[in-house]
């Protein structure tokens, strides 16, 4: 198995994962983590050893499947986008509660600078929230090897392991060299059977052990191979590098960093560390991907006799991703000579494509609405048609996490707005609407549900979806009247009937459900090739 | 050797097919390669880029620090410019002149030939226009890749490898096809120079 292969972070993890005998990975599609479950899925041998590969409705319960595939003594590989971690919350501190039989790990791909996301959140916070150990590669091979030891960490300690990359590592190609691959665990029931009950009499005694156990944890990450306290000639400074800053840190300084560097990849944060680091510099900057958790621990409430510098006092940015020229300005260096930025250049944002049932539904929905409600308020939700919000569409008022549509309707129109209308797509709808749905209907609240179905889950490339062929039956089964499920399809030339169902079901009061579909046609076109 | 390559173009156009062949070469030859790409919502018409790092010694950054590329290959003539403070002040761009006009204000052509004219070192070529010349109107970034060899500094003969690699699981039709378009775009960067 020594041949080098050119892999994305996401693709060294989920290799590194079919290596180190996974037996499930249990996901819902999320930029920068899509591409790990999809690589499993297209590998031999994920179908070979019968891998589980189907992407799941949503992340909780990707969590809560590969936590029963761990209560059985198997490998389980749970991927989302870090606000996955929202999600699947509730299920990953109860997992940290139950620990793992077979090895269990939890990849939370975070997105500085939200290039494809609605927030910042560092999911680092989260494996402290829980006391769960947490990985953290700064390269692909790290990333390969990372996630075998993270497997190995689980099973030995019993908890599952947070593996943490961002959009930098999870997107970017580097070559690999892949180790044997490994056996996958036989079925195996825990050995702690009380701990996987979490009544008060089991989870106190349980949570004992866990406090016990990071104390175990921290030590391990100070022995880590993974982190690294090397010395310097220069003891003006002292830096602590996480994950993929040490990379931005050591593109600095091709013939080797002058300063005593701690490189950190595995936590809980090795404290011990980070003490023979300021013995050797009374200043310290903090280099980290994300929010300053470290830099925050370290830093404290009292004045203490070393300096910590980092995103909080501005000696490097304070939101954002980082990059080589912004640990280069934090270390005082003078920037590379170079072009100031053209000021012919445009902003070029993302749009809904031509020809795409999204753009066909919104241009019906706003003919309709600013021609004859203009009080109406479109709640709409996370997916391709939050684009809808660009001009010269301008349709929606809001976007803010999964699902939550068709619940704001529901709370403005019992305050009065009307029309209220949400509009939300298929995947979404099947990931976090459909509870949402029947809160609607126990209180024959007067809203417009719209469903913009296209067959798939678009935003992430074209994943399956869920519910696919039966949008209309749950909305039967969780108790929407039939006659007020109305299906359309989205084409310029149906914008009449589109238009009159429109009409109709504002005119109604109660729960209508429209279902505007058409196939997305990046997967139309995909699939005219085949 | 070291060389630094921004790739950048409007998702969709396929500025990856580029770095795939790049990287295959690049590979062949047992250098080190970093290559950070852009997915996601970004790829709905949006501006995307790509650096590509490629060196005899170990790679640190996946993203190359401004004012150090050594050349912008671009699908794309706007969006050439949309990363000029990461090229160096020796470095090259090679791009396709015909705009993609997506947005209702894109600049006037004038104004970026100007600014692009400003540049030492600039390779401006309608890459579809000679594809299509060739009847290879799919080859497109072919073309642009073979005006782009000889700053690569790959060699010429290992970025053919690389198209018949890419390319081979397609039938040796297209690997022909693709191999002209390569060799349009040499013989365009050698014509001007």
């Amino acid at each position: 198995m020594a041949d080098k292969q050119l892999l994305l972070g996401d693709e060294a993890v989920a290799l590194g994962a079919l290596h180190a005998g996974l037996s499930g990975v249990y996901a819902y599609p999320g930029t920068p983590s899509t591409e790990i479950t999809e690589y499993i899925q297209a590998h031999p041998l994920a179908s070979e050893r019968a891998v589980h590969t189907d992407w799941t409705c949503n992340e909780k319960t990707a969590m809560e499947g590969a936590l029963g595939m761990s209560y059985a003594g198997k490998r389980a590989l749970v991927c989302m986008k870090h606000v996955g971690m929202n999600v699947c919350m509730d299920a990953f501190m109860g997992s940290a509660m139950t620990g793992a039989n077979g090895g269990l790990v939890v990849t939370a791909c975070d997105d500085p600078s939200m290039h494809s996301s609605q927030n910042e959140q560092d999911s680092r916070f989260l494996g402290t929230f829980a006391m769960m150990p947490v990985f953290e590669p700064s390269n692909q091979q790290e990333a390969y090897e990372m996630t075998r030891a993270a497997f190995d960490y689980s099973e030995e300690n019993g908890i599952p392991v947070l593996m943490r990359l961002t959009t930098r590592m999870a997107h970017s190609r580097a070559v690999v060299t892949p180790r044997e691959v490994r056996r996958q665990n036989e079925m195996h029931l825990p050995e702690h059977p009380r701990r996987w009950v979490t009544l008060p009499v089991n989870a106190r005694v349980r949570n004992r052990e866990l406090i016990a156990d990071n104390v175990k944890f921290e030590e391990d990450a100070c022995n880590s191979p993974f982190n690294r306290l090397t010395d310097g000639p220069d003891h003006s400074l002292g830096i602590v590098a996480c994950g993929i800053a040490y990379n931005y840190l050591m593109e600095n300084f091709p013939d080797g960093c002058p300063y005593p560097v701690l490189k950190v990849s595995q936590y809980p944060f090795p404290c011990r560390l980070a003490n023979e680091l300021a013995a050797m510099a009374g200043k310290i900057l903090v280099l980290e991907e994300g929010q300053p958790l470290i830099e925050k621990r370290m830093r404290g409430v009292f004045p203490t006799k070393v300096e910590v510098h980092g995103r909080l006092d501005g000696t490097v940015v304070r939101d954002g991703e980082l990059t080589p020229d912004e640990v280069r300005k934090a270390l005082g260096m003078e920037a590379h000579p170079s072009y100031p930025a053209s000021q012919v250049v445009v902003p070029r944002p993302p749009a809904l494509c031509q020809g795409c049932g999204h753009r066909d539904f919104y241009t019906a929905l706003n003919n309709v609405l600013k021609k004859d409600y203009p009080t109406a308020q479109v709640f709409s939700d996370i997916g391709c048609y939050t684009l809808g919000y660009m001009a010269p569409l301008n349709a929606i008022n809001t976007c803010v996490e999964m699902g939550a549509s068709f619940t704001m309707a529901q709370g403005a129109a019992y305050s009065g707005v009307w029309p209220a209308v949400a509009v939300l797509g298929d995947s979404t709808f099947t990931h976090s609407g459909m509870t949402g749905l029947l809160d609607a209907v126990n209180a024959k609240a007067n809203v417009v549900l719209c469903i913009s179905d296209n067959l798939t889950t678009g935003m992430t490339g074209g994943q399956d979806s869920a519910g696919t062929g039966r949008i209309e039956a749950i909305c039967e089964g969780l108790g929407v009247e039939k006659e007020h499920i109305r299906t359309i399809v989205p084409l310029p030339k149906n914008y009449p009937d589109m238009e009159k169902v429109i009409r109709e079901e504002i005119e109604y009061n109660g729960v209508s459900v429209i279902v505007s579909r058409r196939e997305c046609i990046q997967t139309l076109r995909r699939h005219a090739k085949k | 050797m070291k060389v630094d390559i921004i790739l950048a173009g409007v998702g969709g156009q396929g500025i990856l097919s580029i770095a795939t062949v790049i990287g295959s070469a690049a590979l062949s030859d047992g250098l080190y390669l970093k290559q950070a790409e852009v997915h996601g919502m970004s790829q709905r018409g949006g501006d995307v880029q790509s650096h590509m790092r490629i060196s005899s010694e170990p790679i640190h950054s996946d993203l190359i620090p401004k004012g150090c590329a050594d050349l912008i290959v671009s699908l794309e003539p706007m969006e050439a410019l949309r990363y000029l403070p990461y090229l160096s002040k020796e470095g090259w761009i090679i791009t396709n002149t015909v705009p993609f006009k997506n947005i209702p204000n894109y600049p006037e052509m004038s104004a970026i030939e100007a600014e692009l004219g400003r540049l030492p070192h600039v390779i401006a070529l309608d890459v579809d226009a000679i594809a299509a010349e060739i009847h290879s109107p799919r080859s497109a970034n072919m073309v642009l890749l073979g005006a782009a060899a000889s700053v690569i500094d790959l060699g010429e003969d290992l970025l053919r490898d690389g198209i018949r690699r890419i390319f081979a699981r397609k039938g040796e039709d297209i690997v022909e096809t693709n191999l002209n378009a390569f060799e349009a775009g040499i013989q365009f960067a050698k014509k001007r120079q």
